[in-house]
């Protein structure tokens, strides 16, 4: 392990600020990516079952 | 073994087969993720050059990797299609493009984050950068022109078209390190000479990068069951399907208010 304590880690040597923001938006956004894909396709199966019933 | 492909080749046969595929790549994303960011920021040394702020690489690279490997990939579905006046190797290209928008948006942000410390610069036009914002620009181009033409073929054959003259900008990306100078570094990993940088580095770098593989043909695959949804939904194969006939029956259009 690299790391001493954990303050160490959230400081990454003075910055934090560009690290974690970088990794942040990044989980974020691939996050964000899969929830929306679940609301498409629960809207696309909503109208597809309307579609059915004719 | 012998499978049959072309038992795969339309949107009716692949659905399924696409929906069984998808937990085992989120499930492999998902494990190479958490390794990756174990070695990217637990394991990974110190940069004696730049820090702690060279961590950054861990999600810069594999995204600016992804954004050049999906755009030559989504091209290539969409050639095929438009050699074989194919619907689903469409629908695969049209799967890719976003995801492959947003790994781009996410190389060009975190290098942003990362030129800021090390080049005081948040932007600079240099033969690098502007090359992978021009990629940003194509991805955008390909949704906006399919988005734009109503009948889906005729999208299709578009969208191939753009897709295709725009493969010349990926060997442009790649190599803009090496035929002009440039404030970028150059490649970080190069496939004639031994590697350059700590193995472990190294091994955090492909872990993230398997990961961000994984995900995006997860991704891929559940975005194209809802362009196959959305496209095929009054074909009957779409409306006997187990989940559109297991929903309740519906009174209202979906998101209409009440």
């Amino acid at each position: 392990m690299h790391w001493l304590n954990w303050a160490d880690f959230f400081n990454m040597g003075g910055y934090a600020f560009y690290v974690w923001l970088s990794f942040g938006m990044s989980a974020l956004s691939l996050s964000y990516e899969v929830i929306a894909l679940r609301n498409r396709r629960r809207r696309a199966l909503r109208l597809s079952r309307l579609l059915a019933q004719g | 073994m012998h499978i049959n492909w072309f038992k795969y080749s339309t949107p009716q046969t692949f659905y399924p087969l696409a929906g069984r595929m998808l937990p085992w790549f989120f499930g492999l994303a998902v494990m190479f993720g958490l390794a990756g960011l174990y070695v990217s920021l637990a394991l990974a040394p110190t940069d004696f050059q730049q820090g702690e702020a060279y961590r950054i690489i861990f999600v810069h690279v594999p995204a600016a990797w992804m954004s050049m490997l999906i755009y030559i990939i989504m091209a290539a579905w969409a050639g095929l299609g438009l050699a074989l006046n194919a619907r689903l190797p469409a629908m695969m290209a049209q799967a890719l493009a976003p995801t492959g928008a947003l790994f781009t948006v996410l190389a060009l942000l975190t290098g942003s984050l990362w030129g800021k410390p090390m080049w005081g610069a948040w932007w600079v036009w240099d033969a690098r950068l502007t090359s992978e914002l021009i990629l940003l620009f194509l991805y955008i181009g390909f949704i906006a022109l399919q988005s734009s033409i109503a009948d889906p073929r005729r999208a299709d054959r578009a969208g191939a078209l753009l897709a295709l003259v725009g493969v010349v900008n990926v060997p442009i990306i790649y190599f803009s390190v090496k035929w002009w100078n440039t404030l970028h570094q150059g490649a970080s990993i190069n496939m004639t000479n031994a590697p350059t940088m700590a193995t472990t580095m190294l091994i955090g770098m492909l872990l993230m990068t398997l990961a961000l593989w994984m995900y995006t043909i997860a991704v891929a695959l559940l975005r194209v069951r809802c362009i196959m949804l959305e496209r095929e939904r009054s074909s009957a194969w779409v409306q006997i399907l187990y989940e559109v006939q297991a929903l309740p029956e519906l009174n209202t259009m979906p998101g209409a208010k009440t």
